[in-house]
């Protein structure tokens, strides 16, 4: 290269310059091919909402549905277990759910709309395993502490029978619960609480 | 004459490409200590174990189809119906975890023998970018059967990213590309798994294998062989790559393949560690198994993540687990590269940091008990302590002179025969010769019977000795 003569300060620049657009270039054309990968139209238009007859339940009964792919629990808590829900309080984390995510008319202390019916989204808030329903007391794996509730097999975490996280388990809030409504006292609809909630 | 035109045909190739210039520079003029010792049969193994995995995965690419409706059944498909899809399968599978078998040896040799040292530091680096790269590897892999634990173990360590504040949900949504692992996850991941990390891995091969050979192998005695040099300017105590050590991992190929092929046909499940149970049953997004595990490979790091009760603290430190592999060789500050003359408080550590990693890896395939947890939190800390007090240890150690060259082993025939000339010896201390009581009395053939009775004493005396021994060694 013939350097004699020349301002080096302009090829500077030049170069600089270049390396500049080329980066800008380069960054532009980065974000569609990262955006590529966020959910698409199809699987945001996956979230319909879902409809349950929740007559057939019977009382200390669980079942589970599917919305946007994961597990929705849906409890039918008997009286018993309600009582014992209102003695736990010293043992949890987040009892009046100040940390969680609920909609507003669940933020209570059973966390859902009607007591007896607990509406809950089945992935466990530490790393989203799905945890086990144990209603039983103390049984011998878990332990005399245990007072019925959801286990996470995974890490282990303790919810209690309102989805509520016990202190000292790697969960860090309470069980999610998804926006529902009543259509009427046996329908129930997860995913839509735009309607009018009181049925 | 043809012999001759092959010749020219050579020629004609040599010419314009540098052949004979790369084979000479890393295998025929590749000086490599002459002490090398078993432990450094594990590189070339791994690269063994890569090459078998791309064959044999892009052979089930043939007829693994990657949706979340065909999956499970494909494998099932190629397992059954495809002719030897069972063998290229297993090979598959059975790779994988003899490939981490295979890196975690490679690692501690690193360890023992100092080579991640001066001037070894980016070869260390690069290797640990491999060990990265290979675990994200078998863990996308993993999802692919799409089984029960191919999904909720997805579905876990995808959530990690979530722990990270603010951006983590986003970005654990723009991961899954789905609110839930899913089919677009399940895409993506084969793309990874089958395209981008396998060229990663083996660029950083490439990078690996040119670092080390720039600075040259390191060797058990963990002394610089490029020191002492004839008139060619060859090391004294260096001798090609080729033949010497291309014939030696051959013969580590042998007996790996033993191995490799006893599992592949008689245990490839390996009693569920090599291939989990509950991943024979096709992913359910509604029911996480009632005890989930990682592959063996991860538990270690699972297990510190089980251990920590707090959700973004247990992600730092199993991501921290990994970090500080990456600083040892700036942790460490001794100079003197081999275990073999460093000073006790450096080897008791490292069998902790040993046991510690065997501890967390067993407690990670258990179900998490709080004493179990417990345990888990003790080996923990002592896993960190091994790097974290590592600059303050390293600075006590009363460390042997090093030799100017490379030692003499006793050969495997010379082992034996010494084990030959005292086995009578340690026969007689182990075992005592009784008189049984019963006689024949006849006076034609008048017979006492003895017996050979091992005896607790002389049993518990050659314990204690070897255990003194084993001890005495570590200091």
């Amino acid at each position: 290269m013939i350097n004699e003569g020349v301002d080096i300060s302009k090829r500077q620049f030049l170069t600089s310059a270049l390396t500049v657009v080329g980066a800008v270039g380069t960054g532009y054309l980065a974000i569609p091919f990262l955006a590529q990968m966020r959910p698409s139209v199809k699987a945001l238009a996956a979230g319909a909402p879902v409809e349950i007859d929740i007559s057939k339940i019977e009382p200390g009964q669980l079942i589970r549905v599917a919305w946007r792919g994961k597990p929705v629990w849906i409890l039918n808590r008997t009286p018993a277990v309600l009582e014992k829900l209102k003695t736990l309080e010293g043992d949890l984390a987040d009892p009046n759910s100040n940390n969680s995510l609920q909609p507003e008319e669940s933020k209570n202390s059973v966390r859902s709309i009607k007591p007896e019916i607990f509406v809950a989204v089945g992935l466990c808030t530490h790393l989203g395993c799905s945890p086990t329903f144990r209603p039983e007391i103390a049984p011998n794996d878990l332990g005399d502490k245990w007072q019925g509730g959801f286990f996470c097999p995974c890490h282990g975490s303790w919810f209690d029978l309102a989805g509520r996280v016990y202190q000292g388990v790697p969960a860090p809030t309470n069980l999610e619960i998804p926006p529902y409504r009543y259509l009427s006292d046996n329908l129930i609809i997860v995913g839509d609480i735009t309607g009018d909630t009181k049925a | 004459m043809k012999i001759n035109r092959l010749a020219l045909c050579g020629n004609w190739i040599l010419e314009r490409f540098p052949l004979a210039k790369v084979w000479n520079e890393h295998m025929t003029h590749y000086y490599a200590p002459r002490n090398f010792n078993f432990w450094y049969f594990f590189g070339s193994l791994a690269l063994l174990v890569l090459v078998n995995q791309f064959i044999t995965g892009i052979l089930l690419t043939m007829n693994y189809k990657p949706d979340a409706k065909l999956a499970f059944d494909s494998v099932e498909y190629i397992m059954r119906e495809v002719d030897w899809g069972w063998l290229i399968r297993y090979m598959h599978s059975t790779g994988a975890s003899a490939f981490f078998i295979v890196i975690y040896l490679h690692m501690f040799r690193g360890l023992m023998y100092g080579s991640f040292k001066q001037p070894r530091e980016l070869v260390w680096i690069f290797g640990m970018l491999l060990f990265v790269c290979l675990m994200a590897e078998a863990f996308m892999g993993y999802l692919l059967p799409w089984g029960q634990m191919s999904y909720w173990g997805a579905q876990v360590i995808i959530s990690l990213f979530s722990a990270i504040p603010i951006i983590g949900d986003d970005l654990s949504l723009w991961v899954r590309g789905d609110y839930v692992v899913s089919d677009a996850t399940l895409n993506r991941f084969f793309a990874f798994h089958v395209i981008s990390v396998p060229l990663i891995l083996v660029m950083l091969v490439f990078l690996h294998i040119v670092a080390l050979h720039e600075v040259g192998s390191n060797n058990p005695d963990g002394i610089d062989i490029k020191k002492y040099k004839d008139e060619q300017g060859i090391p004294l105590d260096g001798i090609p790559f080729h033949p010497y050590y291309t014939v030696k991992d051959i013969v580590g190929v042998g007996v790996f393949l033993l191995f490799f092929a006893t599992v592949i046909f008689y245990m490839p499940e390996m009693g569920g560690y090599f291939l989990e149970h509950a991943n024979f049953i096709p992913a359910d997004p509604l029911k996480t198994p009632e005890h989930i595990a990682p592959v063996w490979y991860f538990t270690p790091f699972y297990a510190i993540l089980r251990a920590i009760p707090d959700k973004f603290a247990g992600v730092i430190g199993m991501g921290g687990a990994i970090v500080v592999l990456f600083l040892l060789p700036w942790l460490d500050r001794n100079p003197v590269r081999s275990i073999r003359y460093r000073g006790g408080i450096f080897k008791k550590a490292l069998v902790l940091l040993v046991l510690s990693f065997i501890g967390l890896g067993y407690l990670g395939t258990q179900p998490a008990t709080p004493e179990l947890t417990f345990f888990a939190r003790i080996l923990t800390v002592v896993y960190f302590g091994f790097f974290i007090l590592m600059p303050i240890y390293t600075r006590w150690e009363k460390t042997k002179p090093l030799p100017t060259r490379v030692t003499e082993e006793h050969s495997l025939e010379e082992q034996l025969h010494t084990f030959e000339e005292h086995l009578p010896a340690l026969l007689d201390e182990l075992s005592e010769v009784k008189n049984t009581g019963t006689e024949i009395g006849d006076p034609a053939f008048r017979s006492s019977f003895f017996s050979r009775r091992p005896t607790a004493e002389g049993i518990s005396h050659v314990l204690t000795r070897w255990l003194k021994k084993i001890i005495t060694s570590l200091d």
